[in-house]
């Protein structure tokens, strides 16, 4: 109980300390990539879970990064205005679920409010979720894999084809996202230090929920799932709604990183629903160890700030795609399950009996 | 009129359905062997197609086609020896991942090898106008280039597996690994010839319709999502549906251009796919009885 | 010609064969009995390759073959007939005895594999009249001759049988013993495991009781027929109330 907390505290003071690191070395145009992989650092804790705790692979992810992130770019930026005068609009205006706002050009505009499209995004996120989990998840290895990797493929080229999408180019110009007065989710250098603490100040809230829910009946129903499904269904869990569950969840966890990582960069483009995107998400899970929500949330945090910074060149999906490799053949248990604790265990030990 | 649009229709996803029918095959090559879906499958279509152009720079055009296709089959082999060969027991789960890992190394290594650019082969005859009528319908004769070779891979296959003693060694390992080792077969062996085997059909599909689809360094993840639609559509394992069943999907798909954007042609392919998945995964022509007597 | 000294298989850190020891001389049919789950499939699948021992060391005409990939060890002339049959079911007979005899064909003794194949088929004359049948869709006795056929292909000098009375009617496992016995009379070594054990130690030589992963009692067949303790665990004879 205390070591969670534990834990948790070291989050925040890791997350605090590289901010100060950052702020010491003059390098704050850091904390733009360290945002980014914050919100995608949100996407992968969720994977995680599905993926190490309920054993579900899931090749669909960023198709729920970009159901968020498009929904949200969409309702912000398209233009009411023209029906202004139709009731239901007007309501909607009135009630602030719309918002008038200058657009590029200075012309003023109504669109949706981020917090209302938001919600939307979300509502949106579970009730897809929920239609496709719940064939998709009957499904085993090879078809789930297949499917998932359809479903993704799916928004993918749904969002490639579609001109209310901007097809090719993506949606630009999203607004910011008001969270406070004062505050916004945006990617201006002004807000650059409370972006940065708002995306991680998520991360940290979502790593709290999802621990807390592992330790509870639902991680143990879920590990038994894991195990083996039949037996689990046997001694009266019903595996299939906590799949689902699950599912939905990690889902939403997509969606909302979606929605903020899309007002953070102002826009979202196609390749953010692409397929390499979602192989990554689960490259990253088995690096950190299927099933180690901190391995592959530090594995989360510095290859994708890594990568965002450009270190990996144009070898960027080569590097992912050899990672995914290597760990499989190597580790399958996840690169900081090598050992480790028992290697600085001995370390110890050995200090000790020096020390005596 | 609208005979010969329909007709034109009809030919397109005929030759689409070819390349899918292959990959489809390929699929079910390695799965009968390994109980492995290679992820990777679609491309060897690619590697077929782009090595070919480049070789055709220098070798006359089937020279370039069999150069390619050997290549093909020699990196296929090597996926299986690198990958797969010593890895004891496998889970499902870190099989796909690495046949996902290896299909993006591919896909990057054409990336920084042929670049983005998009390559074709020349017409094996006559040129992109010339046609040949057939009962009144012009067709080029590429697509009849595309429907002979697949004919005739599927007839070679077909004897391959049923009358020669490797075949049927091959499909001993498929049908029980452990009982065909204690024959004395080595099934590691019969495991990378399957991976051979099923690169090689992939490459020479690659080189047939690349005159008329043109190949690039991305389209393997694609063809490889329409050959398992194609894979799950005739029964897993069951590669002789998978012909069928290629054909079908190809049809399908073209004929969905009359009534949605061309844009959405691929989510066509891939909700058949979901709905197959979900209703049928023994197939359209088996049952699951026939679906677990695996066989080529 | 076989010499198991030692053995120890484990299933993960589940240990199923302990300390293990068992030889078969050449000319000989020795039995291994033991109730389900006492291990007997789990030492066949490790002397033929199929599963790798943790210790312990398998020799097979003084070579030691633990390490080997089963298929040279089959090569070598060490045959299973599997338990539950496993023949090629989507294929037809012929085509599974060619099967078998893949390591004469690399001998390049293909003379000898079509006289094997009249041999097999003398054997076994329902194989002959089934001989373009699936395999698939023959009975279960049927199918327990097509897998002794389908090993006796391979010219083996040591034949080994996993449970082949398993499921079938009695009147097809004394058919079945019957072929036992007569490769035995022929000069074929063999090494049996049976539920059966009546059955079993009526045309071995010798046996051996294997009990939770143990030999726990060896010697010649007919002794162990005598044994009452035997009796009592394996014959199903209830040995007090017929001396009463």
């Amino acid at each position: 109980m205390f070591q969670r907390f534990r834990h948790i505290t070291a989050l925040a003071a890791a997350i605090a300390a590289v901010q100060l690191l950052t702020a010491a070395t003059g390098k704050e145009f850091f904390l733009t990539q360290l945002t980014m992989a914050g919100y995608y650092t949100l996407v992968i804790i969720g994977l995680c879970l599905l993926m190490g705790y309920a054993g579900q692979i899931s090749l669909g992810h960023a198709g729920f990064f970009a159901i968020g992130g498009y929904t949200s770019a969409v309702l912000t930026t398209v233009d009411l205005s023209a029906w202004k005068a139709a009731p239901a609009i007007s309501l909607l205006a009135k009630s602030g679920i719309l918002t008038g706002r200058a657009d590029l050009y200075g012309g003023q505009i109504l669109t949706v409010h981020p917090w209302a499209a938001f919600l939307c995004a979300l509502c949106i996120t579970i009730v897809v979720a929920f239609l496709i989990g719940v064939p998709v998840l009957k499904l085993k290895g090879h078809y789930l894999a297949m499917a998932t990797l359809g479903f993704g493929t799916i928004i993918y080229s749904v969002v490639l084809a579609t001109s209310r999408f901007g097809a090719a180019d993506g949606i630009s110009s999203v607004p910011a996202f008001p969270l406070l007065p004062g505050l916004a989710v945006t990617g201006g250098s002004s807000q650059r230090v409370a972006n940065y603490y708002f995306a991680w100040l998520l991360v940290t809230v979502g790593m709290l929920l999802l621990i807390n829910l592992i330790h509870s009946r639902v991680g143990r129903a879920l590990r038994s799932i894991h195990g083996a499904e039949d037996a689990a269904g046997a001694m009266g869990v019903d595996a299939a709604r906590y799949k689902l569950n699950t599912f939905i969840l990690s889902a939403v966890y997509a969606a909302v990183a979606g929605v903020f990582l899309t007002h953070y960069n102002g826009g979202i483009g196609p390749s953010e629903a692409s397929i390499m995107k979602s192989v990554r998400y689960v490259a990253i899970v088995a690096v950190g160890g299927m099933g180690s929500l901190w391995g592959t949330l530090i594995m989360s945090a510095v290859l994708n700030f890594l990568s965002l910074r450009g270190y990996f060149g144009t070898f960027d999906d080569a590097v992912f795609g050899s990672i995914l490799i290597a760990v499989m053949l190597f580790s399958p248990e996840g690169v900081l399950k090598l050992d480790i604790r028992s290697l600085v265990g001995r370390w110890i030990r050995t200090d000790r009996k020096a020390g005596a | 009129m609208f005979l010969e649009l329909f007709f034109q229709y009809l030919v397109a996803g005929l030759t689409y359905g070819t390349i899918y029918a292959v990959v489809g095959i390929g699929f079910n090559i390695i799965y009968n062997t390994t109980g492995i879906i290679n992820f990777a499958q679609g491309e060897f279509v690619m590697l077929g197609g782009m090595t070919a152009v480049s070789l055709h720079a220098f070798l006359p055009l089937p020279l370039a086609i069999a150069g390619a296709v050997l290549v093909t089959m020699a990196v296929g082999g090597l996926i299986e020896m690198l990958f797969i060969r010593w890895l004891v027991k496998p889970s499902v789960l870190r099989m796909i991942i690495i046949t996902i890992g290896v299909s993006i190394l591919i896909r990057e290594g054409a990336l920084h090898l042929w670049g983005e650019g998009i390559r074709s082969l020349p017409y094996f005859t006559g040129n992109e106008v010339s046609a040949i009528e057939i009962g009144g319908v012009r067709v080029s004769p590429q697509v009849l280039w595309a429907l002979g070779v697949a004919a005739i891979v599927v007839l070679l296959l077909n004897v391959f597996f049923h009358y020669t003693m490797l075949g049927r060694e091959m499909r001993a390992c498929a049908s029980n690994r452990d009982a065909a080792a204690l024959c004395g077969i080595p099934t590691r062996n019969m495991v990378t010839l399957s991976f051979v085997v099923s690169a090689g059909i992939g490459a020479l599909a690659g080189c047939v319709v690349s005159p008329i689809t043109q190949t690039q360094y991305g389209i393997g993840a694609g063809l490889a999502i329409k050959g398992f639609t194609v894979a799950i559509l005739g029964g897993l394992g069951n590669s002789m549906a998978a012909v069928g069943a290629g054909f079908i999907l190809g049809i399908l798909e073209s004929f969905s251009i009359w009534v949605m954007p061309t844009a959405y042609k691929d989510a066509i392919s891939i909700t058949i796919l979901l709905a197959m998945l979900f209703a049928r995964p023994s197939g359209l022509f088996g049952n699951s009885e026939a679906a677990r007597l695996k066989e080529f | 010609m076989l010499k198991v000294r030692n053995l120890d298989v484990a299933y993960g850190s589940l240990s199923v064969l302990h300390h293990l020891s068992l030889h078969v001389k050449q000319g000989e049919i020795v039995t291994i009995i033991g109730a389900n789950g006492a291990g007997k499939t789990t030492l066949l699948r490790t002397i033929t390759g199929l599963l790798r021992p943790r210790s312990g060391s398998i020799r097979f005409r003084e070579e030691e073959i633990g390490s080997l990939p089963t298929e040279n060890i089959v090569s070598r002339g060490c045959s299973l007939v599997p338990e539950g049959r496993q023949v090629f079911a989507a294929m037809p007979v012929r085509e599974n005895l060619l099967l078998g005899a893949y390591v004469q064909f690399k001998r390049g003794r293909r003379e000898e594999v079509h006289r094997d194949l009249e041999r097999i088929y003398g054997l076994f004359p329902v194989l002959k009249q089934r001989e373009h049948q699936l395999a698939g869709t023959l009975s279960g006795g049927e199918q327990q001759m097509l897998a002794i056929g389908r090993a006796l292909m391979a010219g083996p000098s040591l034949i080994m049988l996993d449970e082949p009375s398993m499921g079938l009617a009695p009147l097809i496992v004394k058919d079945i013993f019957a072929i036992v016995r007569q490769l035995g009379k022929e000069g074929g070594t063999v090494l049996l495991v049976e539920q059966n054990a009546r059955s079993a130690l009526r045309i071995a030589d010798r046996g051996y009781v294997l009990e939770n992963g143990r030999i726990v009692l060896e010697g010649a067949a007919e002794n162990l027929l005598a044994n009452r303790e035997i009796q009592r665990a394996y014959l199903g004879k209830d040995v007090d109330a017929e001396n009463k």
